[in-house]
Order: structure tokens, then C-alpha cells, then sequence
């Protein structure tokens, strides 16, 4: 028997040996040919294994904890669905705002359980392969529980049933699934910085705080209790986030400008993405948490500032056209509510006017907006309900090139003016909503004039037809059931049965 | 609350999501797995061209010759989403660890011969490197694969070849008495042991295939398919002799995982050769190939370990595998 000829290694030593340890340089195909998509970005890695594990997860670990939070998780679901959680809510208006999840954010997690399988196999260092994998899983494991979760309230709403048929064509949803396909389809570094660096880290807090907070305080159980149990996975996937742009940074001074470049990119897209969020959070709660503005504050001017300052140190600066999103951080919501409510006919979701209370509510949020530039108009429309004559918007609106949203936001400093800007490429035209979303387009024409944009669509006849029905039947959304206003929807009716029950049964 | 609930009327709408129920005939109450796995994946209106390699999009049926009128007829056996799969694995974890303590406390590596500890850093402990392998193409498949069916199949695939590297690390580190020194060693076989170099060399190819589907049926079915009997049936077998009943003991998650993995594979590789005789076509070739490359690329690895009996259990783990290629529908 040979001696031991060292002494026992450190936890670090050890996890190094059961990750990156099981890696070898291959000599029998080239490692180009085996890693064929890590150098075409211009990064330059100059010493793989530099690299500083974010965390040190070996998959028993990974099992007996994964498993044990399954367990759990599932047993509230269960219970949720014995008893009638959905009964528990504080008011049916607040489904929609899981219509929008459903069928907006469940797809995105299964594309990154996708696109973190492909950087589990494509990145070039080991250590960085195995956390991409372990996410790729906890990105699988979101997809699923979120179905899991929101499968009892699409046994008793409308909204859901289509949920991944509609992703892939509805106009709105277009919006997050176009934003994840360009992350996708770009390359591995950029999708470590668009997707866990400028999302899961800078601007994870304004997609989860609002849907998991307005869950608690709308006493939706089972949301709440899915979000609780993704928690420690998202730590994770933020501290790979951070170890990503610092690894890139270091390695390389070269790296810097592309970097930055992708950060300025990601955290427009983001914003413009989060603005669904926005408009849930101030508009669609029956509880409100707090509003978009105040939420905005807290996580990303100050988080993001100070993480921010942090990274100067490598040299990267805030991104570019952060203190136009902070002054949009005061209208985007009620923009964009505004949109769905003259589109209402066309939504997966049902919309209303807020009441005097929750009007009250938005003018204290947003003492310098609300009042001034959207009561007048919520107020107008609902003169109008009140005579019979609800607006709708019957013309399709144009949409911004990049970030694929109607253009109804407006001038940085003119909230009366709608802002449009456009650029030509190869002989066409393209619009945007915005100069950052015309800046994306211009770093990478031949990439934005590809996309499928839902308007052209249906202009082309692509969508089942040219009027509103055929449009409905192709989106599989049933009308006057899955679209239009809370007020007379058959999710209302059965809300207001179930109420009156209660109440003669209390007596 | 619970009084008034009982007394209400509060019927379903419907009982499954309306793909499910498209697929289950009915609305019907559907199983999470179904519900967890139909249709997720994006099928249609992508919006740009991958920039790492246009001619497809991200999801794409395309990136395989094989031909499927519908990806999600590659149904799990085993019904696998996520929750069922993590506790499945951490219950079977369980027993790994209490057979790692169970040998600790019986000092039960010092039982083996030195001629066979040594040989099983020649033979076991590089199989690390080759699990390491087959968690990149199931990676892979799960990246470039078509279908939920099938990419969260292959992603619990990735995860669980790798909690068998580190299975197998582990018992290299026990073995090397706490170091990482025997993990050296069996690398240094692994990269250049003359025993190693054919399979190293089919573990590399397989690495470059562009087509998910072959790499599918190159590493789960035809390489797994000789290897693991190989490994876990026969030179385990042979182990007795030299008093390495300890090495049985720690490997049995593989045995294990290798069975119902097994059932996993051999259901997808016969819903596609039923599905056309292109399929069928292309499968077989496929199979005749990596089987005659693999089968002659264990040849040293077999002879150093067993001899003699090297011949004969080859022949016979090869045997084995036909005849289970022939029942799922393959052409020999
Ligand atoms: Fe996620
Ligand atoms: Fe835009």
C-alpha cells in the first residue's frame, strides 16, 4: 500500500477536485472544435482557472437540498388545493396579475434552463460549466413549480389554459419572449451578462419583490410559498452573476468596453421589460405593496448605485440612459396600464379604471405625474364607461423596433410629447420608442431588423386573419371570456357567487 | 372559513391546462408531469438568428436528421420533473453516503489485494473523466435537443453524471487516503495510459457531433451500454477475487442509476425507431458504428484488467447490447 504522500485537503481544494479536477485538455478532437462558441465575442480568458467558485455545491448536496425544498413546496400546493386557497385571496382582480406571470416570465425560466445548459457545455472553464448546470436545472425546477403552482388557479380562471401557445404569438408577450431570445441567441459571455449579471443581479429585486410581495399581500399562498422556495436559488444564480463580470474584467482590460457595452444594452432592455412589472404592481394589486417609483428607488438607484460604485474600480460606469429610466420610473406604469386599457380586447387579461381610492393611492406615489398627466385621462375614460361609450383603441399601434412596445411612451423632460426615433438600415425604416432602444438597434442591425414584431404580423396576415376575431381565434384567447374588462367577465361573476355565498353562509 | 367552503359551490372550470388537454384527449385531471413538461419549450415565431450559429434557431427540430412528427411522444417512464427527480436522486444519495460510512468504519479498502488497489486506479477512478464526458453531451442534448420531453430528460441526465464523477472521486480520495494523489494518477492513466487512449479518443469524437440525436445514441445507449456491464458487472465480479467487496459496495448508486437510466433511454430510442424507417435507418447506422468503435477501444482497457477473460466479456457485454438494440427496434 503507498503511503498518503500529503495531507487532507481543504474544502476548497476538494470541491476543486470534484469539479473542475474532472476536466481534461482534449487532444484527439482540438478544443476550438469542442468549445466552438466561447472566443467569437472578443472576450479574452487568459487564465481559466482564476476562477473563484461562487458557491461549492456537489450535486449530493445539491439533491438532499433541492429535494427537501420540493418536498415541502409541494406539500403547501397540495394543501392550497384541498382547500380552496383561491378562495383566500383578497380579490379575483388580483389573478391577473398571475396571467401575466403565467404566461410572460414561466416560458422565459424554461429558455434559461435551456441557454444555461448550452453555457454548461460550451464554456470553456470547468468551474464556471458546473454552475451554469446547476442553474440550468434550477431554471427547469421554476418553470415547473410555477405551472405547478398556478395549476389550481387555472382550474378555476380564465387566462391560463393557452399559456404557452400564447407566448409564442400574443403582441404583449412578444415583449419578454423577444427579450430573452436575444439573449440566447447571442454569445456565452453575453448572456452571462445580460441574464445573470444585468438581470439575476442588478434588477432581479424589481421583478421578484413585486410578484412575491404582491402574492403575501394578496394572500396567494402558493405564490408566496413558490417564491419563498426559489429564494436560495436565486442567491445562487446572483453570486454567479458578480463573479462573472468581475472574472471578465480581470482578466482582461480588453474586455471593458465590450463589457460595458452589454451592461448599457441589458439594462435598457431590462427596464423596458420591467415596465409590465410596473404597471402590475401600481395598477393590478388590489393590495398595493409599494409603488413602482419607491420600488425603483430602493433597487436600483440605491442598490444598483452602490453596486456600482463598487465596480468602478474595474472601470465600469453606471449604464448608459439610467437617469432617463429614473424619470421614467414616474410614468411608465400608468403608461403602460394605459395601453392594455385602450387594448383590452386584445389582452390575456382583464383590465379596469383604479377606483377613487386607488386613484387617491397613485396621486400620493407620484405627486409630481399622476395628477397632472394620467387622472385627467383614467377620469376621462371613465366619464365615458358611465355614458356607455368605453374607449377602445381599434388601430394597431406602431411598436418599437428593440424593445417591441407600442409607442406610447414620451419625451425625456416633455411627459406631453410621445417620443419616436428612427434610423434607416439597408433601405427600410425602423422606429423605436426611445434612444436607447435605437442605440441596441444600431450596435446590431442585422440582428433587431429580424425581428418578428406582431403588428407587422397581423398587417402581413400572418395571424389568422385581419380582423379582431380571426386575430383572438389564431392567439386561441376566447373573447369576452379570456380578454376585456373585470368588470362582467365570467373570472368576476364566479368571484361575486362565491362572495355572496360566503356571506349567507356567515349569516 | 372551512364551514362556509364545504357548503359552497366551488367547481372546476377545467381541469388541465388546454395543451394537456389537447394531448390527454379530454380535459381531464392531468399529472404533474405533464402538466410540468407538454409544450413549455417555444416552438414557433423566434425572433433572431442565433449568433453562434445562424443556419438554426435556438429551438430548432432541425438540429438532427431524426424526424418526429411530435418531440413529446419521448414520455419519461419514470414521469421525471424536477421535484420528483431531486428527491428520487437524495434518497438514493442516501444510500451512497451510508455506504461510504459502513466502509470507513470497517476500514474495508484496506481489505484489497495491492496488485488490485492498483488496479482499480487504473481502471475505476479514470471513469471519472469519462462520466465527466457524458455529463457534457447530456448537456448538450439538453441544449440543442427539441422538446421538454427530452431537454429536461437530458439535464437531470447532466446532473446525475456528474454526482457519479464525484462518487467515483470520492472513492479515489478514500482510497488515497484522504488525497487528491490517486485522482493524479488515474488522470495521468486517463490522458495517456495506452489502456485508456481508445476510449478517450471516442469520448473526444463524441464531443464534436453535431447532431443531438447520435450523440445521444453514442453515449447513452452504445458507450454506457458496453461500459457500465463492463465495469460494474464483469471486473466488479473479478474484484471479488482480490477482496475489493468494498469497491461493489460504493459503486451501487451506479448500478442503480445504470437500470433506471436504462429504461429512460431504451423507451427513447424506440418511440423514434418506430417512428419512420428513416429514423430506423439512421439509429442502426449509428448504433453499428459506435458499437464497433467502442467495443474495440475497450479491448486494451478489458485485457489489462482482465486477462484472459478480457475476450469473453467483451463478447459477452456486446451480446447483451445487440440483443437489447434488436428489441428496441434497431437494425443489426
Ligand atoms: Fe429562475
Ligand atoms: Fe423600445
Amino acid at each position: 500500500m503507498t503511503p498518503p504522500r500529503k495531507k487532507k485537503m481543504n474544502l476548497k481544494q476538494r470541491y476543486a477536485l470534484m469539479t473542475r479536477g474532472l476536466d481534461w485538455e482534449t487532444s484527439y478532437q482540438k478544443m476550438d472544435d469542442v468549445f466552438p462558441y466561447d472566443t467569437f465575442e472578443g472576450i479574452k480568458i487568459t487564465d481559466w482557472s482564476k476562477w473563484e467558485d461562487p458557491f461549492r455545491l456537489t450535486m449530493d448536496a445539491y439533491w438532499k437540498y433541492q429535494g427537501e425544498k420540493e418536498r415541502k413546496l409541494y406539500a403547501v400546493l397540495d394543501s392550497f388545493a384541498q382547500n380552496n386557497g383561491q378562495l383566500g385571496i383578497s380579490d379575483a382582480r388580483y389573478v391577473n396579475a398571475i396571467k401575466l406571470f403565467l404566461t410572460g416570465v414561466t416560458p422565459l425560466e424554461y429558455q434559461a434552463h435551456r441557454h444555461f445548459a448550452h453555457l454548461g457545455r460550451h464554456i470553456r472553464g470547468a468551474g464556471p460549466r458546473v454552475a451554469a448546470q446547476m442553474q440550468s436545472l434550477d431554471e427547469l425546477r421554476h418553470a415547473q413549480t410555477q405551472i405547478h403552482t398556478i395549476s389550481h388557479y387555472n382550474k378555476y380562471f380564465d387566462g391560463f389554459a393557452e399559456f404557452p401557445h400564447m407566448h409564442d404569438r400574443v403582441w404583449y408577450l412578444s415583449v419578454p419572449k423577444s427579450f430573452f431570445d436575444d439573449a440566447c441567441t447571442a454569445g456565452p459571455f453575453e448572456f452571462f451578462t445580460a441574464i445573470s449579471f444585468a438581470f439575476e443581479y442588478v434588477l432581479t429585486n424589481l421583478l421578484f419583490v413585486p410578484f412575491m410581495s404582491g402574492a403575501a399581500y394578496n394572500g396567494d399562498l402558493a405564490t408566496v410559498t413558490f417564491g419563498f422556495s426559489a429564494q436560495s436559488d436565486e442567491a445562487r444564480h446572483m453570486t454567479l452573476g458578480i463573479e462573472v463580470i468581475k472574472f471578465m474584467l480581470e482578466q482582461h482590460p480588453d474586455n471593458l468596453p465590450i463589457v460595458q457595452k452589454w451592461v448599457d444594452k441589458w439594462f435598457w432592455r431590462g427596464h423596458k421589460m420591467l415596465g409590465l412589472v410596473a404597471m402590475m404592481m401600481d395598477y393590478m394589486l388590489p393590495k398595493r405593496i409599494m409603488s413602482w417609483k419607491e420600488a425603483w428607488e430602493i433597487y436600483f438607484t440605491e442598490a444598483g448605485g452602490a453596486l456600482f460604485e463598487d465596480l468602478s474600480r474595474y472601470g465600469l460606469r453606471v449604464p448608459k440612459y439610467a437617469d432617463i429610466a429614473t424619470e421614467e420610473a414616474e410614468h411608465i406604469s400608468h403608461q403602460n396600464w394605459a395601453i392594455f386599457y385602450q387594448y383590452t380586447q386584445a389582452a390575456g387579461f382583464h383590465t379596469w379604471l383604479p377606483t377613487d381610492e386607488e386613484m387617491a393611492w397613485l396621486s400620493e406615489k407620484y405627486p409630481n405625474t399622476f395628477d397632472k398627466y394620467y387622472r385627467p385621462r383614467f377620469e376621462m375614460w371613465r366619464e365615458m364607461e358611465a355614458k356607455g361609450e368605453r374607449f377602445y383603441n381599434n388601430a394597431l399601434p406602431q411598436l418599437c423596433q428593440t424593445c417591441q412596445i407600442p409607442m406610447g411612451y414620451t419625451e425625456p423632460g416633455d411627459p406631453t410629447k410621445i417620443g419616436f426615433r428612427s434610423t434607416e438600415y439597408k433601405g427600410d425604416r425602423y422606429h423605436f420608442c426611445s434612444d436607447g432602444c435605437k442605440d441596441i438597434f444600431e450596435n446590431e442591425p442585422e440582428k433587431f431588423a429580424q425581428a418578428w414584431l406582431p403588428v407587422h404580423q397581423i398587417f402581413q396576415g400572418n395571424c389568422g386573419g385581419a380582423d379582431l376575431g380571426d386575430v383572438l381565434k389564431w392567439y386561441h384567447m376566447e373573447n369576452g371570456t379570456d380578454n376585456l374588462d373585470y368588470s362582467g367577465s365570467p373570472d368576476q361573476q364566479q368571484w361575486d357567487a362565491w362572495q355572496a355565498a360566503r356571506k349567507k353562509v356567515a349569516g | 372559513m372551512s364551514i362556509d367552503i364545504k357548503t359552497m359551490n366551488v367547481e372546476p372550470k377545467r381541469h388541465t391546462f388546454a395543451h394537456v388537454a389537447r394531448r390527454l384527449g379530454s380535459d381531464a385531471p392531468a399529472s404533474r408531469y405533464e402538466e410540468g413538461v407538454y409544450d413549455l419549450q417555444a416552438t414557433t415565431h423566434f425572433h433572431y438568428r442565433p449568433l453562434w450559429g445562424p443556419e438554426h434557431w435556438h429551438f430548432d427540430e432541425g438540429r438532427t436528421q431524426v424526424k418526429m412528427s411530435d418531440w413529446y411522444k419521448f414520455k419519461d417512464p419514470r414521469q421525471y420533473y424536477y421535484g420528483t427527480y431531486t428527491i428520487a436522486r437524495a434518497n438514493m444519495h442516501q444510500t451512497t453516503d451510508r455506504n461510504f460510512a459502513f466502509e470507513e468504519k470497517r476500514e474495508m479498502l484496506a481489505n484489497i489485494d495491492p496488485e488490485w488497489r492498483e488496479m482499480i486506479v487504473n481502471y475505476l477512478i479514470p471513469l471519472r473523466h469519462y462520466e465527466w464526458g457524458a455529463n457534457m453531451n447530456a448537456c448538450s442534448i439538453s441544449d440543442t435537443g427539441y422538446g421538454t420531453a427530452i431537454t429536461s430528460a437530458a439535464i437531470f441526465t447532466a446532473g446525475d453524471r456528474l454526482g457519479i464523477a464525484q462518487i467515483l472521486s470520492r472513492v479515489g480520495i478514500s482510497l488515497g487516503n484522504g488525497t487528491g494523489d490517486l485522482l493524479d494518477d488515474a488522470k495521468a492513466q486517463w490522458m495517456n495510459g495506452p489502456a485508456w487512449q481508445g476510449m478517450r479518443k471516442c469520448v473526444e469524437d463524441s464531443l464534436v457531433l453535431k447532431d443531438w440525436f447520435e450523440a445521444l445514441v453514442a453515449q447513452f445507449l452504445v458507450m454506457d451500454g458496453l461500459v457500465y456491464p463492463l465495469v460494474y458487472n464483469h471486473i466488479d465480479t473479478e474484484g471479488q477475487k482480490h477482496g475489493a467487496a468494498a469497491i461493489s459496495i460504493l459503486c451501487e448508486f451506479m448500478v442503480d442509476w445504470s437500470a433506471e437510466h436504462n429504461r429512460w433511454v431504451d423507451a427513447v430510442i424506440k418511440v423514434a425507431a418506430k417512428e419512420s424507417e428513416e429514423n430506423q435507418a439512421l439509429l442502426s447506422s449509428w448504433y453499428s458504428q459506435w458499437r464497433d468503435e467502442t467495443h474495440k477501444a475497450l479491448q486494451p482497457l478489458a485485457a489489462m484488467v482482465l486477462g484472459d477473460g478480457a475476450d469473453s466479456a467483451l463478447a459477452d457485454v456486446k451480446e447483451q447490447l445487440d440483443k437489447r438494440a434488436g428489441k428496441l427496434g434497431l437494425n443489426l
